[in-house]
């Protein structure tokens, strides 16, 4: 059994954000990159999966800042191969991206076809489009997003999946395989690796390097403008020491009735 | 002349979602801008009596298909890219919601059309659609022209639009019409699995203390329990603390969690991401603590304090607890 997972990285928005002089884009200058979220939770799966199951994991990130780190501790975690494509820029937009990864994973040696495609969903720059479903798409296979839960049956070539609803509602699918599953959640956190299991899969130098093949690149959308959004409204600020604070939330409540 | 403007009706175990009602609020007013029609798209099987609360619309168009009654979006998409190859609308309106999202991301691809994705505003000026979206976990908004030769789709975010608004005051016509859905997707749903019933269900609480991942960890819930306590509420939490399994899933607010409406609402160390707001922007009183004083969801609190989250609930505690005495 052979699992593909795909990750990308993404600006960390715990930094500040500012926007470029060109007023439509962000500012790449103090940007810091950090893998997108629910990639990990997609690599976690297959990991566990690959625990129970005779399976071999394959990793593909585009070139991004930081991404050697977060390739080396994929290698460092169990994944067999880690693969990292050059020429989709972090900037490309899904539809783009998704039909240069599209044209290019048919060419990496071994990496399709593969039983199960697993990547995270929605990264918190997706203004296009979704990368996952136009992939599996221009890959033909089905696609079931919002996924956190995977038990795969090899003799039966199905794996079935629980998918997330609201309220906390799970859906069970059973999913034909090969398929291409959006990874949302897991059984459990992302698991831990030691920072000289990382150090070690670095100095093999482990990463596979592949140009990226160029379809005709998607119009991306006009972009007209980039702001700090607009609030509706904004709350009062309260200031001071917290104790001080701390009565005067407490007033607030007391006002309402509410203590 | 210019397509119509269609909203994808999104529904689940028999239900019209609010997200609906807004999305018919916000065609409404581009439909009549652009002088064309506004129509409601509902797919399902043996779901045509949910077209009754849809009369926002001129008109429904309505699909029944076996393969719809649980739509995967597989279907339900292939249903949408082939009504709208024959018919031609210009915009296509699909909320943001668990229930929308396969046929969301691949109805793009299926009509060859593009996305704005995070659509937080749709205006139409000069004749022409201008989408603001929210992007960065809501730290920055974009304007968007969203044209296209053929259909836009738009991923709209709920609590976008009034669903009051939206919902229809008498039952629109409906139109049933029939795509060729042949052939296996390759997915069958088997069950729906309820989430383990919890100690208490946040829905019924008058205060909660939501912690987010700046509570920064397990050992700091106690702080945060402690409040609740003196609230007589209860703590929930954001997605990335239920994700750390330092709560039960019946905890998480939000988008895949719940939605609640208490009388307060503490939210710690939460950055205020659109899926976490959509399940608490209703709380009667909202107070925010965060160490960042841009993070978004200092525009949806009351009132707001920049400091660390454990020591302003440890603080807040005490204050409460002398106050009942
Ligand atoms: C389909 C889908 C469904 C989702 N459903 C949900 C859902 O139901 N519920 C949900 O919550 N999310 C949901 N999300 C995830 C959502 O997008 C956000 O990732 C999540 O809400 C972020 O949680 P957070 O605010 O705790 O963490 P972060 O965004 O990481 O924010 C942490 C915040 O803590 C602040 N902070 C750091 N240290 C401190 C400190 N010492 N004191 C005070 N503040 C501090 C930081 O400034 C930051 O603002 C969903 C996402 C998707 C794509
Ligand atoms: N350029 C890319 N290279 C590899 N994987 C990607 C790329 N863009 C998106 N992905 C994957 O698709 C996931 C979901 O993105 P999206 O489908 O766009 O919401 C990302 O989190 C990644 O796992």
């Amino acid at each position: 059994m052979k699992i593909l997972v795909l990750m990308k990285m993404v600006p960390d928005i715990v930094e500040e954000l500012e926007v470029a002089g060109d007023g439509t884009s962000l500012d790449q200058e103090y940007l810091r990159f950090i893998v997108n979220e629910r990639d990990d939770y997609a690599l976690e799966q297959a990991l566990l999966l690959r625990d129970r199951l005779q399976a071999a994991v394959a990793v593909v990130a585009p070139e991004a800042p930081e991404v050697d780190d977060v390739l080396h501790t994929a290698l460092a975690k169990g994944a067999d191969r880690v693969i990292k494509v050059t020429g989709i820029s972090p900037t490309a937009g899904t539809r783009s991206t998704a039909a240069a990864l599209a044209a290019t994973l048919p060419g990496i040696h071994g990496v399709l076809p593969a039983d199960l495609v697993l990547s995270g969903c929605q990264a918190i720059d997706d203004l296009d489009g979704f990368v996952a479903p136009l992939l599996a798409g221009a890959l033909d296979l089905p696609y079931l997003g919002l996924v956190s839960r995977i038990t795969v049956d090899p003799g039966a070539g199905t794996a079935v999946v629980a998918k997330e609803y609201a309220g906390g509602v799970m859906a069970r699918f059973e999913v034909a395989l090969p398929a291409y599953l959006g990874i949302q959640g897991c059984e459990k956190p992302p698991r831990y690796v030691p920072i000289a299991k990382v150090r070690a899969a670095m100095a093999s130098g482990g990463i596979e390097v592949v140009a990226a093949a160029s379809p005709p690149a998607a119009p991306p959308l006009e972009v007209t403008a980039m702001a700090k959004p607009e609030a509706a409204g904004h709350a009062e600020m309260l200031e001071g020491p917290v104790r001080d604070v701390a009565e005067k939330v407490a007033d607030i409540l007391a006002a309402r009735g509410l203590l | 002349m210019a397509g119509n403007v269609w909203v994808v009706a999104d529904h689940w175990k028999g239900t019209i979602s609010d997200a609906t009602y807004e999305l018919l609020a916000v065609g409404r007013g581009v439909a009549d801008s652009l002088g064309v029609r506004l129509e409601a798209v509902l797919l399902g099987h043996e779901a045509r009596q949910l077209a009754a609360s849809l009369g926002t619309a001129d008109t429904v168009l309505y699909v029944d298909h076996p393969t719809l009654a649980d739509a995967t979006g597989l279907q339900a998409s292939r249903a949408v890219a082939a009504l709208a190859s024959q018919r031609a609308p210009a915009v296509i309106l699909v909320a943001t919601t668990n229930v929308s999202w396969d046929l969301l991301g691949l109805l793009p691809g299926r009509l060859g059309a593009p996305l704005v994705n995070f659509c937080r505003k749709v205006e139409v000026i000069d004749g022409a659609l201008q989408v603001t979206s929210v992007l960065y976990g809501g730290k920055m908004a974009v304007t968007v022209a969203a044209a296209g030769p053929g259909p836009v789709v738009l991923a709209v975010l709920p609590g976008t639009g009034s669903a009051a608004a939206g919902l229809g005051a008498a039952p629109p016509p409906v139109e049933e019409v029939s795509v060729d859905l042949a052939g296996d997707v390759g997915v069958r749903l088997l069950a729906y699995e309820e989430p383990e019933a919890g100690d208490v269900d946040i829905t019924q609480q008058e205060a909660l203390v939501a912690v987010g991942r700046g509570i920064s960890s397990e050992a700091n819930l106690e702080v945060a329990e402690d409040l609740a306590d003196a609230l007589g509420g209860a703590v929930c939490g954001s997605r990335p603390v239920i994700d750390q399994g330092w709560l039960p899933l019946v905890r998480q607010v939000g988008k895949s969690g719940v939605t609640v409406k208490p009388r307060l609402y503490v939210a710690a160390g939460v950055s205020g991401a659109p899926e976490h707001v959509e399940g608490m922007k209703d709380s009667e009183l909202i107070i925010a603590v965060n160490t960042d004083a841009g993070a978004p969801i200092f525009s949806v609190a009351h009132y707001g304090i920049v400091d660390d989250a454990t020591d302003v609930l440890e603080a807040l505690a005490e204050a409460v607890r002398k106050r009942k005495g």
